[in-house]
């Protein structure tokens, strides 16, 4: 199968005051079309700048970031962000917030295909009847189902997510792991998702790539050997329990601690 | 019911004050040099009534053309300040400076400048007094505009200007009334600084500096209670600007 994303030897550095600060050095992910790749990596270690490498909002210092057989030198519409903090627009309705994508990717959509499409993606989440709430209106957990529709409502290559849950508590972040797990199903998107929370990336991930401490590399790539249509539960199989010590572990290591000391 | 108390209660504190006041002028039985009393100003509206037309309509588009002077000029500033640290470093200092100075000390320069151009003096104070809040309040509001803001649409390649018309402008629009409410007062007292102490001046200042050289005190209060309304109308016509165009603001506040 053809890798949708392809990061090679990746390396990045920051001008700060008291001279470069070297974030990434040395990252090498591939994504084949269709799959779920999770990330994690201690606090600091580069993670959001990777997903700013891959939207093409910078440019690495060396190394190759390619999209869909191309490479990645400034953003592109076939692209879809989803962050910590849902940044709806209060302005706006929910409805619109989810257009927001299409009115700058699709300005000759007929306004009656935009409302059509974001419907059926709020429908998809469980926000159907909200469509006319202002975000402050809703709860964090609806906020971020709002985000996730307006990530995916022009039907991005790739959807990019830096701890969409990270803020939320953990009922409803695994309400949205589920909610995830069944967009997956229906929309076509490749996606790279930056997490801290080890059960997310197995239950989310087709693999989960652990960078090192900063500066950051690839450290360590797990398959999750899980199938597509998978349930909380199986987070609590032995083969589950296996993998999450493995993850565990290694991020230990890039920590910078000993893997076998408590 | 609501709105019947929206409108009852600040008209009941109006006449508590013209009560009050007519009072203390009885009690203490000042002469109209000292203090005109109330019952004395509607003689002094019905004796010049086209004077206050005039004078206020003057006043009122001299004050609305130096704002909106301050809202163009103020938003472009802002807009190069908020947008470049170079041009925030570099202009700071200046508006800063610029703001300090007296502005009663600009009318003779002014005056000056262009001489006989009374019109223009005035439009030019209002402006000048007016756009400080303005440039400062933009230019703070799209300076803080966390970056995940610009991301969603930078991501998407969307133009600068596209994610200013689309993102920056509309957040940064509760800032930018909150400053024009001060704008708008501010202006108002620009264009009746130059009025009053020009000497063949216009508008209801120029009305107030007739009744002092005159001795008519009751005419000379009847115009600050003009200038009052003046300035409430002005005031309020922002709010419903603010209403109209930022009201979610509002309703995120609650
Ligand atoms: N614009 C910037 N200028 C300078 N340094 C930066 C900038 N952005 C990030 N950094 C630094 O680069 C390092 C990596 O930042 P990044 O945000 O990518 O980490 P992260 O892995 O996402 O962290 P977290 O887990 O806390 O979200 C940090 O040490 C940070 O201080
Ligand atoms: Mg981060």
């Amino acid at each position: 199968m053809k890798n949708l994303i392809e990061i090679k030897g990746v390396r990045h550095s920051y001008k700060t005051r008291s001279g470069p600060l070297p974030v990434l050095d040395g990252l090498d992910i591939s994504v084949p079309k269709g799959e779920f790749c999770a990330v994690v990596g201690p606090s600091g270690c580069g993670k959001s700048t990777l997903t700013r490498l891959v939207a093409g909002l910078m440019k690495p210092d060396a190394g190759e970031v390619w999209l869909d057989g191309q490479k990645v030198t400034s953003p592109r519409k076939t692209v879809g962000m989803a962050f910590q903090n849902p940044v709806l627009l209060e302005w706006r309705t929910i409805l619109d917030n989810v257009i927001l994508p299409l009115e700058i990717v699709a300005p000759s959509m007929p306004r009656r295909d935009r409302v059509a499409r974001a419907e059926e993606l709020l429908e998809m989440v469980g926000l159907s009847g909200f469509e006319a709430k202002r975000p402050s209106e809703l709860s964090g957990g609806m906020r971020q189902r709002a985000s996730l529709c307006r990530a995916i409502v022009h039907k991005p290559d790739v959807l990019i997510m830096d701890e969409p849950f990270g803020a939320l508590d953990n009922f409803t972040r695994e309400d949205l792991w589920q909610t995830m797990r069944d967009l997956r199903a229906k929309e076509p998107f490749t996606a790279v998702l930056i997490t801290h929370d080890l059960r997310e990336s197995a239950f989310l991930g087709d693999q989960v790539v652990v960078l090192s401490g900063r500066p950051a590399r690839t450290q360590y790539i797990l398959d999750i050997d899980l199938p597509q249509d998978r349930t909380i539960d199986m987070l609590y199989t032995p083969i589950a329990a296996d993998m999450l010590h493995i993850l565990r572990d290694q991020i230990k290591i890039a920590q910078g601690r000993d893997p076998e000391a408590a | 019911m609501q709105i019947l108390r929206k409108i009852a209660v600040p008209i009941l504190a109006i006449l508590a004050f013209l009560v009050v006041w007519e009072a203390l002028v009885q009690i203490n039985g000042w002469p109209n040099y000292v203090m005109a009393s109330p019952s004395d100003l509607p003689a002094a509206y019905a004796q010049f009534w086209e004077l206050f037309l005039i004078g206020s309509w003057q006043t009122l588009w001299r004050t609305v053309a130096g704002l909106g002077l301050a809202v163009v000029f103020g938003l472009l500033l802002g807009m190069v300040m908020g947008f470049s640290q170079i041009m925030r470093d570099a202009l700071y200092p200046l508006l800063v400076g610029f703001n300090a100075i007296p502005k009663a000390t600009l009318v003779p320069v002014l005056a000056l400048l262009f001489i006989g151009q009374h019109d223009f003096n005035t439009v030019m104070m209002a402006f000048l007094i007016s756009f400080f809040p303005i440039a400062v309040s933009v230019g703070i509001g799209l300076s803080t505009l966390e970056p995940e803001y610009r991301d969603i649409l930078r991501s998407l390649g969307a133009s600068r200007f596209t994610i200013f018309r689309k993102i920056a402008l509309p957040k940064t629009l509760p800032e930018f009334f909150g400053a024009l409410k001060v704008s708008v007062t501010l202006a108002f007292i620009g264009t009746n600084l130059v009025e009053i102490v020009s000497p063949h001046g216009r508008g209801l200042g120029a009305l107030f500096l007739s009744g002092q050289t005159n001795s008519n005190y009751p005419l000379m209060f009847a115009v600050l209670i003009a200038l009052a309304v003046l300035g409430i109308v002005l005031y309020y016509a922002v709010v419903a600007l603010e209403r109209t165009f930022a009201g979610w603001a509002e309703r995120q506040a609650t």
